[in-house]
Parts: structure tokens; sequence; C-alpha cells
């Protein structure tokens, strides 16, 4: 089992709420920081133990690593308005708080700074351009940023707790099955028969597969959250073998960032106790922001990451070889070729139709439509 | 960056010339675009190959905690 990015699983948990915490100040965070929280505590996120500091975030931006030189490429920020806390200074102690999830954190401010948008945002998506979903929340973003370490203190049950595992869970879970080396299967959507050749066609190679659905905010007419766990877990009961997959969900928000999204996508899984990471073909991207295989070719730089990729272009089923092949596998002509399109398979589920069986599993589907709801409205 | 800072972000390491050189051969119309950049590579690539691989190290009551978890959640028999 690798060890966890930057050698130690991090555990910012506090066993016991301080006894001064009711005289702290007190600052309301928005949900997507309170999740940066618990993957920062329960270790998804190690090395960090708290929000970065100027010189983390600058070596993060110019050299994809921390000062240390640990690979690191999405900075986990903490914005705030000069207003929004008043008299705080560094070397103070704040109490964090979201109201929808229930977290509650002490952060030990070690650095009050500004930043450049313009940097951030031409740095982590290579872009300023406000079409990009990723400038418009930097542009968002408030004037200054809060570094320093946190506390995580406690977090209300919610929705799909049965599906949550923290990395400590799945490094236990895989020693326990006798799992050595496990691919790591990211995802946003219910399962096409392209994703489960990509799955199984990587499980052939190691012991287990650990797949891990992105739960969280979602874009209107995405699958909704109980969708995408029902659909896998239909999947999974006909088709895969219990001893050799696992599912278990990831609460992070997309980034869309592409290939440095790629990277920090693996560095989580690698926390996560897998030694590989499955990248497929434009991973993170949105629209034309990135070329299709960028998320691949990012991966060069890092040869200390300690976790393996393992690239898959498109798939596609071949009328004339009558099986799913890729551009690698296949010599006819693309005329022979039907692409697994995730939005014609949407349009048909919208309206009612179950997908022809080559594109979608019968049973995955009818789980589907047996949601009233089953998109994002 | 100030010129200061960037200064200290980088040091000097001294290697032999007539290696030097064949490396500034094998690196060339490669995605390395420097000296340094390639030995950086290498030198990280090295470095992070030494390091163990890890067991997790559990104290009883943990153990205890995330085996009863797993078993309540159904993925351990």
């Amino acid at each position: 089992m690798p060890k966890p990015h930057g050698g130690k699983l991090i555990n910012r948990d506090l066993k016991q709420e301080p006894s001064d915490l009711s005289a702290l100040p007190k600052f309301k965070i928005n949900t997507n920081i309170s999740e940066d929280i618990l993957n920062i505590s329960n270790g998804i996120f190690s090395p960090l133990e708290g929000f970065l500091c100027n010189n983390d975030l600058e070596n993060v931006l110019t050299e994809k690593r921390l000062a240390n030189d640990t690979p690191w490429t999405i900075p986990i920020l903490l914005d705030f308005n000069k207003q929004d806390i008043k008299e705080i200074q560094e070397g103070d102690s704040i109490l964090l708080i979201n109201e929808e999830n229930g977290v509650k954190a002490v952060l030990d401010i070690a650095e009050i700074y500004s930043y450049n948008k313009k940097t951030l945002a031409q740095s982590i998506y290579g872009t300023q351009d406000t079409n990009h979903p990723g400038v418009v929340n930097i542009n968002n973003m408030k004037q200054l940023l809060l570094g320093g370490k946190i506390s995580a203190l406690e977090s209300k049950p919610r929705n799909f707790d049965e599906y949550n595992l923290s990395p400590k869970e799945t490094r236990f879970l895989f020693k326990e099955k006798g799992w050595k080396e496990v691919v790591a299967f990211q995802t946003r959507n219910p399962p096409h028969i392209g994703h489960e050749y990509v799955q199984k066609t990587a499980l052939t190679f190691v012991d287990g597969i650990f797949i891990n659905p992105i739960i969280g905010k979602k874009k209107i007419g995405d699958f909704k959250d109980e969708v995408i766990l029902a659909s896998y877990k239909s999947l999974m009961n006909h088709y895969y073998l219990k001893e050799r997959s696992v599912m278990s969900i990831l609460r992070t928000s997309m980034k869309y960032a592409g290939p440095r999204e790629a990277i920090h996508h693996a560095i989580m899984r690698k926390n996560f106790g897998c030694t590989h990471f499955i990248v497929g073909r434009d991973h993170a991207g949105v629209g034309n922001f990135y070329k299709p295989y960028d998320a691949h070719d990012i991966f060069s730089e890092f040869p200390d990451l300690g976790i393996i990729p393992i690239f898959f272009r498109s798939f596609s089923r071949c009328t004339k070889c009558n099986s799913v092949v890729n551009d690698k596998i296949c010599p006819h002509d693309q005329k022979y070729h039907i692409n697994f399109s995730g939005k014609k398979i949407r349009e048909l589920l919208r309206n009612g139709k179950i997908p022809p069986e080559d594109m979608m599993r019968k049973e995955v589907s009818e789980t589907i439509l047996k949601f009233d709801k089953p998109f994002v409205e | 960056m100030s010129a200061e800072k960037e200064d200290k972000k980088f040091t000097t390491i001294s290697i032999p010339t007539p290696l030097a050189e064949k490396i500034k051969k094998r690196i060339k119309g490669t995605g390395f675009t420097s000296l340094s950049s390639y030995v950086t590579y290498v030198l990280r690539e090295v470095i992070s190959g030494i390091e163990e691989e890890s067991e997790e190290v559990f104290s009883k009551e943990d153990e205890e905690k995330v085996k009863e978890r797993l078993r309540a959640l159904g993925y351990l028999d």
C-alpha cells in the first residue's frame, strides 16, 4: 500500500472541544469550504493540515508543488473580507461554522494575506476567460486569504454517510481484503458500458477496484447523487465480484481544472490507499479549455507522485468487431464505431426510454428510471 | 515574485562536466528544457522510490472501531 501523500495520514479531528470555544470570533463559511475542512481533517488532503499560506500558494501556482517540494496542484484556500471578522490578527484563533452541514472547526491563523485573482485563475485554469466556471468562482472570491492549521470539531450526519469512508477506513478495508494493488475510478455519472470496460480492463491487472463517485453540488440536468449511487450499486450487484470491488463517495467540489485537477484527484486516491488511478479523455475538463489528453501529459511532470496513472482513450462499440474497442485495438473505420454518448443516454432516459443494452446495462437503466426525477432541476 | 525570493528556491550543485555534457546531449529534443530540469526530475524519481511502503499502525481500540463500522455498512463480512 502506498504511503499517504507527504508520508503521513493527517488527522485534524479534535476529540475534545476546547474550553474557550465560546470566546472565539465566529466566521460563517460556505459548504465547499466546509467540505475542504472535512477532507483536511480526515486525511483526504494529506499532507495539508489547514488552508494554504502564501509561500505554499505561490509554489503551487508556479511549480505545482508545496513549498517543501511535495506535488500539489490545486490550492486549498480560505477567503474572507476584512469586515467579516473584525480585529483579527495572525496568531489568533477563530471558529469556522457552516450551517448546512453543521461543520465547526477552529482555525489557528498563521497568515493573513492578499492575492491576485488573475494570477490565480491563469495558473490554475490556464485562462482568465469568464466562460470557465472556475474563473467565475475565483472572481467571486473575497479580497483576502487566511492561512493556518484547522482542527475539526463536529459535523451533522448527512445523506449517503453509509457510503462515506475515510482514508483510514479504506486503507484498513483494502488490507482486510488482501488487496495490494488497488485502482481508483472517479466518476460523476451513472455507468454505461464504456465505463464498465475501462474499469474491468484496469481491474484485470490489479487486486481490486475502488469506485469513488464525487458527490456534491451539481449543475441543472446532471444526474442526482442518489441516482448515481443506486445505478452503481445495481451494476456492481449484477456484474462485479464483491471481493474485487468497493464503492465509496468523495465529497468535494469539481474545479474543472483539467490537468491540474487530474493530479489532485490522483493524490486524494493515493491517500485512500490506491496504487493506480484511471485517467480518461479530458479528465476534469470543461468546454474546450483543455486538449483531450492534457490530463495524461501532466503526469510526466511528477515522477514522485506515488500513484500510477492508467491512461485510457475513448472506448466505443465497433459493429464490425461486435465488441467494445478503442483506437489502439480496432482496425475498422470510424463509420463502424458507435460512441457511448452520455448526452444520448441522458436524452433517452429523460423521455422514459431504456437505452440500448449495448450502451447501458438494462439493470442500470431500470434503476435510473425507477426515480421520478433522476435529474437535477 | 522578487528576485531574492526566487534565489532562495534554488541551490547550486556540482556534477562532473563530462556527465553534464552527456546529459545535455541526451535531453536534446525531449521535453526537458535544461540540465537542471532533468537532474531535478531524476532526483525526485530516485528519492520517491527510496521511500518505504507503509504499514498502517492501528491501536487495538481504533482497529475494532473501524472494523465495526465497515461491518455495519456491509463492506466487511
